[in-house]
């Protein structure tokens, strides 16, 4: 027992310097990292620079809370207000775009609001507002749910005042959430990438897309190190500029599940 | 569930190289947020069971209370603490396996304490007129009364252990889930679990249980043994 | 070790009381040495809490309790006691004596020689090795014995030991103390059984209602007691108080 335990302390005091490699935190969203592209696109940047990028990921209002507080080097998110917010706070050197993927809304096969195979989402938001047919909402200040509300209002629909019991706000998630809307058979807005990985499907499937409104920008900042001075600013430059380069762009592109391409790189 | 099964044994057998690192890491920031609580948890409850000092019905409560410290909240503080916008932000542990060694440290530390004060206290109660009469100070009774409860002391540390290995709450929010860094078994089932990989999340979740029923049946039969040979 | 004997031990109009109940009551008496002497009282008397004033685990709610040379801090203690109950660590026999020796502050390369004189002395050499809490209840209370006779303590206090065994444990645990005693120890020791106290006793201090009642030499008490309730007690008269 007592090996064990300096075996352990050991191990402890072993970790800090493995940390020693070089690295940088990146705050990035949940759905991002759930569509599975960090794990493509990453071990491209640490083979060509050595930079190990570490990606926690949270919703998109946490990601750029976590940055204001100093506690990530690069914020890759998708939420331009909310970017260009930070941006005007000072905690942000330069915004640049990356790629876009798109929102999909999903909902169930019996398809109770009639919107299934459409192509206008505000139009879907309306007959799902007078079915009062049940929908999911995330609830959490991410990408995801300010396009949601983004799409309420450009409907005309005050959905603060005009929700009902149909209207669940979860606070949770992407995957949570499509969890809750199988449970529920709910309609919900989701991000393709998310979507296509998500196993736990039930009775739902895609009902209307291509919707130009539901185009999702990614951007890139790097902290500001002049506010935050811990920030690595040239190894957090230097996943900015890759990111950005023709390289990483490429590299985006090509990031396929079952075949499909999921991001669209559209860095200027 | 069947494919959960499948899963989890697929994964062992194949030895894959990724569990292998993910269970390493829980198993290595567990054990030594139990080794540290251990060390300074022990001689607390040790110094409190045997103390007197005013104020000390008080403290046992206060203890008792804080063993059931909601993992999230405990998880939430150290972020405070640890967060670059915090206190101890330059020493730089946030979201490395360090912080989640402190996160669970200070989880299990009242476990530890409260459990071993108690079982110090009722051994206390056995020894005291005896331990006193051989002229043995209360700093030597607390140092003996260590060794002599050393196989229900064994119990409570086991207990510290499976409380840290099970909660995903603090380790989630101090260590941030970064893959291959800070991902541990609690915090990829959660992963999983949201993504919707149900089969992968239950086989993962299946594992961590054998973990904890095989390290508690090792302090049960310790016990017995030790039942028998030393009365 | 024959530094300042710590005989005489003189108490002086010594009470105690507890939960406003008064248990010991106006005792004063001295202790010398030489011939065992024998607390004698029913159950109740106040026995156990006067050996545990004089030994010094309780303190007197009045009077004083004075020993000749007061004992030194981190000196081996020149007085011991065995208890009702023996209450053994979870170690070995051996291991147990060696506690008490280490506690007494004996360095570790003395207390070999010591601790196998003491498990001789009581005849449990063959059981040393063998943990103390699997002993049998005879055995263990021939190992307090050793425990407390290792220091080669000036005073034994022996606070009914016999109580909890069986008559052959009891016969046998009355031959240490007698080869104790010839050896020289004080043996101050309570007990109810007048077969006990005639057996191993000097002299009789026969405690009633927390009061001495009568103090003797042994035959004496026994032949002519000269208290009604000594006289009731021998007669096993004596009410439960």
């Amino acid at each position: 027992m007592i090996r064990g335990l300096l075996l352990s302390v050991a191990l402890l005091a072993a970790l800090p310097a493995l940390a020693q490699e070089k690295f940088i935190v990146v705050a990035s969203t949940t759905s991002t990292e759930q569509s599975g592209l960090f794990g493509h696109l990453l071990p491209v940047f640490q083979k060509k620079t050595g930079i190990q990028v570490r990606v926690v990921a949270l919703g998109t209002g946490q990601a750029l809370d976590l940055a204001r507080r100093g506690d990530a080097d690069v914020v890759f998110v998708h939420a331009r207000s909310a970017e260009e917010k930070f941006l005007a706070e000072g905690h942000g050197v330069r915004r640049f775009d990356v790629m876009y993927n798109d929102f999909v809304l999903i909902g169930p096969k019996p398809d109770p609001a009639k919107v299934s195979g459409g192509g206008d989402i505000l139009g879907a938001m309306k007959k799902i507002r007078a079915a009062s047919a049940p929908f999911v909402s995330r609830g959490d200040r991410s990408g995801t749910h300010t396009a949601e509300l983004d799409l309420w209002k450009q409907a005309g629909i005050d959905i603060a005042t005009e929700k009902g019991s149909w209207y669940r706000d979860t606070g949770q998630g992407m995957g949570p959430a499509l969890n809750t809307a199988a449970a529920m058979s709910a309609y919900i807005l989701a991000d393709r990438g998310t979507w296509i990985s998500f196993r736990n499907r039930g009775e739902l499937a895609v009902a209307v897309e291509g919707d130009k409104r539901l185009f999702n920008q990614y951007g890139v900042m790097l902290v500001n190190p002049a506010r935050h001075p811990n920030v690595k600013k040239d190894l957090g430059q230097a996943f900015v500029d890759w990111v950005i380069s023709h390289e990483g762009q490429k590299t985006i592109a090509e990031y396929r599940i079952g075949g499909e391409q999921l991001f669209f790189p559209n860095a200027k | 569930m069947s494919e959960a099964l499948s899963t989890a044994l697929a994964l062992l057998v194949g030895l894959d190289a990724k569990l292998i690192e993910i269970v390493l890491l829980s198993l290595c920031v567990s054990l030594s947020a139990v080794a540290i609580a251990a060390l300074l948890g022990l001689p607390l409850g040790a110094a409190i069971a045997v103390g007197r000092f005013p104020g000390r019905q008080t403290v046992i409560v206060v203890l008792n209370a804080l063993m059931g410290l909601p993992p999230v909240v405990v998880g939430l503080l150290v972020y405070l603490l640890l967060s670059r916008a915090g206190p101890l932000g330059a020493l730089g542990i946030l979201f490395t396996p360090s912080a989640m060694v402190v996160a669970q440290t200070i989880l299990i530390l009242p476990i530890i304490a409260a459990l071993s004060r108690q079982a110090i206290e009722d051994a206390w109660r056995e020894y005291e007129e005896q331990l006193r009469s051989l002229g043995a100070g209360r700093v030597n009774a607390a140092v003996t009364l260590l060794w002599d409860t050393r196989f229900s002391l064994l119990t409570t540390i086991l207990a510290g252990f499976g409380r840290a290995a099970a909660e995903v709450g603090a380790v989630m929010i101090v260590g941030g889930n970064i893959d291959g860094v800070t991902r541990v078994m609690t915090t990829t089932i959660a992963l999983e679990t949201s993504k919707g990989d149900l089969p992968l999340a239950l086989g993962l979740g299946m594992i961590l249980i054998a973990i904890v029923i095989a390290v508690n049946a090792a302090a049960y039969l310790t016990k017995e043994l030790a039942q028998r040979r030393y009365g | 070790m024959s530094n300042g004997a710590i005989l005489p031990l003189r108490l002086a109009e010594v009470s105690f009381a507890a939960g406003g109940r008064t248990i010991i009551d106006r005792v004063s008496l001295d202790i010398e040495t030489g011939p065992s002497t024998i607390i004698l009282g029913a159950n109740g008397a106040g026995k156990s809490v006067l050996m545990r004033l004089m030994h010094g685990l309780l303190e007197p709610s009045s009077g004083r309790i004075d020993w000749n040379a007061p004992e030194r801090p981190r000196a081996p203690r020149k007085q011991a006691m065995v208890f009702q109950r023996p209450v053994m660590l979870r170690r070995s026999a051996y291991a147990n004596i060696a506690y008490a020796l280490k506690i007494a502050g004996i360095p570790e390369p003395q207390r070999g020689v010591l601790v196998r004189e003491s498990l001789e002395s009581v005849g449990l050499s063959h059981l040393a090795r063998r943990s103390a809490r699997v002993l049998s209840g005879g055995e263990q209370q021939r190992l307090a014995l050793a425990r407390a006779w290792a220091l080669h303590p000036e005073v034994l206090f022996l606070d009914e030991p016999t109580a909890s065994l069986d008559p052959s444990a009891t016969r046998e645990i009355e031959s240490v103390i007698k080869a104790f005693d010839a050896a020289g120890t004080k043996v101050v020791m309570a007990t109810h059984n007048l077969g006990q106290a005639r057996r191993l006793g000097d002299e009789i201090l026969f405690l009633n209602q927390g009061r001495l009642v009568e103090r003797a030499p042994v035959e004496e008490f026994f032949a002519k007691p000269r208290s009604a309730q000594a006289d009731a007690f021998i007669k096993g008269e004596l009410p439960w108080t």
